[in-house]
């Protein structure tokens, strides 16, 4: 896929986007909403490319780690440091998280309790099968990309009969948040740039009342460098046009319809619940929980655990406004001073697509505040 | 109460700020105040030590012998001394297996027949069961100096030079480690760098073997004592194919990956390519390549820039913390 | 939340699992989601699932453009 990256090849979108933009009357600001969009941006330096050829973009909240409240965090933080000989396996990312009482990483586990970072909810289900005596909480966060592996590994567990086996549940749905994104009208956004592999799950169907209910074009974008430009320049078609739609910029690795039996899985084992996601606040239908049949295998269930709901951020910390793009990092007075990528104090500054993370290591403007 | 953290001991930014708030305070000389991975003394002497702390203690390519022996060997290198003399100190764990403390004899005995150098003097401990980690070693090392590092001597257009592909230690502890259901034929590359001290005398300018921290860290470091920029190429870095497909499918950043046997060395501008035909004429050379310089054209002074291959452009800082896999 | 890559399937068992081969390294997958796939296929891998089938002629046609743009003047 190299040719992807190819620098001639980019340049020469990036010359039809800044033609594109130019023709149109006002600034174009594009969402990827993806938090693996926003690292793709940032690692291949194309963002200030972009912002050259006359396209800003905004990032949205597609990352998990940022927009599980802390809360949630707190409870995989009990988990580890509260039950003795329990094995907690996480994804790296949400282990760095700071909370009131820490992060997964500096917290001190109960005796015999261990924190293990998984690539694959499937290492934890193994661990489960390894050590039957012990209990293993798979801390499983994602969205639809990863959700259906997540419920797969629910129901191989069920059909196991692997009792020692169950997940503290962080699923989120974008759609929803989509929605309640562009109700807040708090965000001016000419177009969006949908996540590739979140749609080879709900495929493109998902989108449409963006384009149909609020105008907005769009559309689903791979990761390399020249499908995100491809993708652009789709949407800046049909800002030109008048006619926004979902345009499907990734036929690759993406069938309109999406992947019918993934969808079947995550049905299977879980139903929608109201969430509340930091910075969105309650989303009703955003979220996924244990449906009663597997309910067996939910870890709040389980060890009777209450998730507090919402004012668990670290004082100051406005990450909630920089998920929704009503602030950029550096409009937080902590970006920068108190806030910094050793000293964390909320996750978009932890995370490896999280918004400030990424500012703070590319925008120096930012950086000499500090 | 403060308490230290495992992020500490990664190699990255808090390491150094640990070193530089209370190290320095504590002990600090002339000697020690360039903090370079040797201290050069009074004599022409060389001295440097390093504790090797790995887990597993055998991974393809190597052991937590050969590491203690080539990690100590090529930090003398790179700072301009020839290894001659290695102490050796065992921190044991009870109960661990005689076959497996004498598997590491072997390894350290090869390792130092290897290097040149004599394991002149040391110490053994053992400490109670779960009060140790199976095996720790320490090694010190003393050399004769052949060369002086001389960043101060840097200018725009010196070239940046890369001895090799990155990550392979990193990726070889992993496989090891049975993580992420992962597997190749990747191997550390854990080698002592001998054959690049005829350069000091040929005039290399710095040099830093590429541990802890990775490239992106060791270079940092170089960028923040210079008076301009340092860019380097990403298409220029050689990678193989294994750490390139692990670090994809991982979401974990080649630039920031272990290694253990190679070095990247400034050399001045009209003497680089000679030093790159001399460091491939090498069989642990092969791959090497000049992947930037140093430069005034873009970026600002005590940056680390780079030039990604899809044309853009990325500023590169050290290693913040322990590099975990991502999922997004 | 989206880090996948494509990989090619080598091994495939009844159980739905096995193992795909991307440059070099080989990775343990599920491939439950993806019925349809057999050995020699390509598929988007995330989290050491199979999540969606490669289209190899929607890809070549991808590459083809980009390598086009990559040799254009």
């Amino acid at each position: 896929m190299k040719e992807l990256r190819n620098a001639k090849a980019v340049r020469g979108i990036l010359t039809e986007i800044s033609e594109k933009t130019a023709a149109l009357p006002s600034p174009v600001r594009i969402m990827e909403v993806c938090g693996t969009h926003t690292m793709a941006l940032f690692r291949n330096g194309l963002t200030p490319l972009l912002a050259e050829a006359g396209v800003e973009m905004i990032s949205g909240p597609g990352c998990p780690v940022c927009i599980t409240p802390n809360g949630v965090h707190e409870a995989a933080i009990d988990l580890l440091t509260g039950r003795e000989g329990l094995t907690l396996a996480a994804f790296g990312d949400m282990t760095r998280v700071p909370t009131r009482r820490g992060s997964l990483q500096t917290a001190v586990p109960a005796r015999e309790a261990k924190l293990r970072i998984v690539y694959s909810p499937r290492e934890a289900l193994d661990e489960a099968r390894r050590a039957p005596d012990r209990q293993v909480v798979f801390y499983g966060a994602g969205f639809e990309t990863t959700i259906p592996a997540i419920a797969l590994t629910v129901r191989h567990a069920a059909e196991e009969g692997l009792g020692n086996f169950s997940v503290l549940p962080a699923l989120w749905l974008i759609p929803p948040a989509l929605e309640a994104l562009l109700e807040s009208g708090r965000t001016a956004i000419s177009g969006f740039l949908y996540p590739g592999h979140v749609s080879a799950v709900i495929g493109v169907e998902p989108y449409a009342f963006v384009a149909e209910r609020y105008g907005v074009p769009g559309a689903v974008a791979g990761f390399e460098p020249g499908d995100i430009l491809l993708a652009i320049r789709s949407v800046l078609d049909q800002i030109g046009s008048g006619k926004p739609g979902v345009a499907l910029e990734y036929a690759r690795a993406v069938r309109p319809e999406g992947n019918p039996v993934a969808r079947a899985v995550m049905a299977e084992v879980l139903e929608p619940c109201d969430a509340v996601w930091r910075g969105l606040g309650r989303i009703p239908a955003s979220g996924l929980t244990l449906r009663k049949k597997f309910r067996g295998s939910d870890a709040r269930a389980r060890f009777g655990i209450r998730i507090a709901d919402s004012g668990r951020d670290l004082p100051g910390c406005r990450c909630g406004e920089v998920l929704r793009a009503v602030i950029r990092p550096d409009g937080c007075r902590l970006f920068g001073t108190r806030c910094t990528p050793e000293t964390p104090l909320g996750p978009c500054m932890v995370s490896y697509e999280g918004s400030c993370l990424i500012h703070y290591k590319y925008d120096r403007r930012a950086r000499r505040r500090g | 109460m403060k308490k230290i953290s495992l992020e500490l001991g990664s190699g990255g930014r808090l390491m150094r700020d640990f070193i530089r708030d209370s190290i320095l305070p504590s002990f600090g000389n002339p000697i020690l105040g360039p903090l370079a991975d040797a201290g050069l003394l009074p004599g022409g002497l060389a001295f440097t030590t390093d504790s090797y702390v790995v887990d597993p203690l055998f991974f393809p390519g190597g052991d937590i012998g050969t590491l203690a022996v080539n990690g100590t060997v090529n930090d003398l290198v790179v700072s301009g001394a020839k290894p001659m003399y290695l102490s050796l100190a065992l921190i044991l764990e009870e109960g661990l297996e005689w076959e497996t403390l004498e598997k590491v004899f072997g390894s350290i005995r090869r390792a130092a027949k290897k290097a040149g150098v004599s394991i002149v003097t040391g110490d053994t401990k053992v400490v109670r069961q779960g009060q140790g980690d199976k095996v720790y070693v320490n090694t010190a090392g003393v050399g004769k100096a052949v060369g002086r590092p001389a960043a101060g001597k840097i200018r725009p257009g010196d070239k940046v030079i890369l001895t090799g592909t990155l990550g392979d230690h990193s990726l070889a502890v992993m496989l090891a480690r049975g993580d992420f259901g992962l597997s190749s034929r990747a191997r550390s590359d854990c080698a002592p760098l001998l054959f690049l001290l005829p350069l000091w005398k040929r005039g290399a300018l710095w040099m830093r073997d590429v541990t802890r921290g990775g490239l992106a860290t060791v270079l940092s470091e170089l960028a923040e004592e210079l008076a301009w920029p340092v860019l380097i190429r990403e298409s220029e870095i050689p990678l193989s194919n294994a750490v390139r497909g692990a670090s994809e499918i991982l979401g974990i950043d080649p630039l920031f990956m272990a290694c253990e046997g190679k070095a990247v060395i400034v050399a001045p501008d009209r003497k680089a390519a000679a030093f790159l035909q001399a460091i491939r004429r090498h069989p642990l050379g092969r791959k090497a390549a000049v992947i930037g310089e140093i430069q005034d054209g873009v970026g600002r002074p005590g940056e680390l820039l780079l030039q990604t291959s899809s044309g853009g452009l990325r500023l590169l800082e050290p290693l913040t913390s322990e590099l975990l896999p991502r999922i997004c | 939340m989206c880090l996948a890559i494509p990989a090619k399937i080598i091994k495939r068992e009844a159980s739905g699992l096995g193992v795909v081969s991307y440059l070099d390294s080989e990775v343990k997958a599920d491939f439950t989601l993806v019925p349809e796939a057999g050995v020699g296929d390509w598929v988007i891998l995330h989290a050491g699932f199979a999540i969606s089938v490669l289209d190899e002629k929607e890809a070549q046609i991808t590459l083809d453009l980009f390598r086009e743009m990559a040799e254009a003047e």
